[in-house]
């Protein structure tokens, strides 16, 4: 019972999201384009889907995955947990020992990366435009793994102090690299996977796990180096999804033995 | 009507693919490594269906609406040929759907209170709410000329991969001379910005945008967009931090 509020909640809220953009599109439509939208009812029936899907989607994420997630952030990052972990005190822990914290981070941000829509829709929408050279499945496997990498090393720079520009400076030096050597279709797609990870279902976890950390250990200040883990999530799916794309590449040059012969039309449906 | 009903069922069971990596994370961690019975399982399976069925429908909606009406609507602005109101249609969707977004209204009023602890404003409620609105408006503004650039981009033919790696690179030349307490802030807001509703719909409208346009290919000229909106915010969140320590 408590759930069916809940979610008519949820559901309002999304549609006060929601609205306004579907008004704003539907007004262009009509005053500087002219003419009704083109295909209106399928429309308006598709964003009432997106407004109670999200409603419903965010209603059972609040109900599972969000409480337990900020409780599990919580317990992984318990002064007592990592004693016990460790078998020392407090002040002799070192940054090896925090080693489930790393573990806990390298997963949950992989799987929740794999459920965040806003993924799967660019992921079909380049499945589409690449006429299925890259796979809907492949491609979030490879912003999954970079996220799980990402959050995973900023909780190291959490628990060890270190700046944080040190580690985005050179990870986008590594972002530099790749760019020149990396098939060319894969690399504005690669960009645009930074920003795409970390949405509904990631931020919210990988926000309370970075503030957790920053509260438990000695010296860490919760307001300046809580924030920051969402970048790291942003950043790492850049360097893995170029990495897909090098990877597929290369195993295309490997099968074929004359890479000068390839015609690009054919590359470009079997190199990814 | 039937045909519906096989997409639907298609996309819940792909939902629950998409799910399950997640469920097995937590309960393998509850179980071997805090070894906490699951409490409340009724709630959590109640919980878990409401899950899938909203990824399900949201997929569903986003292919009947928010991939067409991104599509189209390039489609009939690249047609109408006015370069004026394909950037104003670009600014305005940054824009709008950036200062209304929940995320965002939650980490600037954190923002605010890192801000007024670390002195950088003074502590009051009054300065804090207007630092908070501050950092919005200057974030949504980003995001708009994110998608003003990215769209300007496509028409121009110029090169994503020098503006973005440049882009950083002043990203991390401000970092150096930024107040402390807004680096990781900033950071974290280019994340932030790219909501559910408005990935799809910006992502059809660049690929949309290179398909209607001669010369162009939709793979390697309509992707970038969301690459702007989450660079964009990072810089002009640290120069907000500059010219509020300044002043």
């Amino acid at each position: 019972m408590e759930l069916i509020v809940s979610s008519i909640g949820f559901i309002a809220n999304s549609a006060v999201d929601v609205l306004p953009i579907a008004i704003f599109l539907f007004a262009f439509q009509r005053l500087v384009i002219g003419g009704p939208m083109p295909n209106r009812k399928q429309i308006l029936v598709g964003f009432l889907f997106v407004v109670i899907g999200l409603g419903l989607f965010l209603a059972g994420l609040e109900q599972t995955l969000f409480p337990l997630g900020r409780l599990m952030a919580k317990q992984l990052t318990d002064p007592e947990f990592l004693q016990a972990v460790a078998g020392q005190g407090a002040s002799a822990l070192v940054w090896q020992d925090y080693y489930w914290v790393y573990l806990f981070a390298l997963a949950i941000a992989f799987s929740t990366t794999l459920a965040e829509p806003a993924l799967i829709a660019v992921s079909m929408k380049a499945n589409m435009v690449s006429g299925g050279a890259i796979g809907v499945w492949g491609l979030r496997v490879a912003v999954a793994i970079g996220a799980g990498v990402g959050v995973s090393l900023g909780c190291f720079r959490i628990i060890t102090g270190l700046p944080l520009h040190y580690f985005i400076g050179a990870a986008y030096l590594v972002v530099i690299v790749q760019t020149a050597i990396a098939p060319k279709m894969i690399v504005p797609l690669a960009y645009d996977s930074g920003g795409v990870t970390t949405s509904t279902v990631t931020v919210p976890i990988v926000t309370a796990l970075g503030l957790g950390l920053a509260e438990a250990i000695p010296g860490r200040s919760p307001l300046l180096d809580g924030f920051g883990l969402v970048a790291f999530a942003a950043l790492f799916p850049i360097i893995s999804v170029l990495a897909y794309g090098q990877f597929a590449a290369f195993k295309n040059r490997v099968s074929k033995s004359d890479p000068d012969e390839r015609d690009p039309e054919q590359e470009n449906n079997h190199a990814l | 009507m039937k045909a519906s009903l096989i997409a639907l069922a298609r996309d819940a069971i792909s939902s629950l693919r998409d799910l399950l990596p997640v469920v097995l994370v937590i309960t393998v961690f509850q179980m071997f490594v805090f070894h906490t019975p699951a409490s409340g399982l009724m709630s959590l399976a109640a919980g878990g269906f409401l899950v899938v069925a909203g990824l399900t429908f949201f997929i569903f909606g986003l292919r009947l609406a928010l991939f067409p009406i991104g599509e189209g609507l390039a489609h009939a602005l690249a047609k109408k040929g006015s370069v004026f109101w394909l950037v104003l249609f670009a600014f305005a969707l940054g824009f709008g759907t950036t200062i209304a977004e929940p995320a965002l209204i939650a980490v600037a009023a954190e923002a605010a209170e890192v801000a007024a602890g670390a002195d950088a404003i003074v502590w009051s409620a009054e300065s804090q709410n207007s630092y908070a609105l501050g950092l919005r408006m200057t974030v949504a503004l980003a995001v708009g000329v994110a998608l003003v650039v990215g769209v300007v981009r496509i028409l121009a033919n110029w090169s994503l991969p020098i503006m973005i790696i440049s882009g950083y690179f002043l990203v991390i030349l401000l970092t150096t001379i930024a107040p402390k307490d807004i680096i990781g802030i900033a950071y974290d807001l280019g994340g932030v910005t790219t909501s559910t509703v408005t990935v799809p719909l910006v992502t059809a409208l660049g690929v949309g945008l290179a398909s209607s346009l001669k010369g162009r290919n939709p793979m390697t000229d309509g992707f970038g967009l969301i690459a702007f909106a989450s660079l964009t915010p990072i810089l002009f969140v640290l120069v907000y931090g500059i010219i509020v320590q300044w002043s």
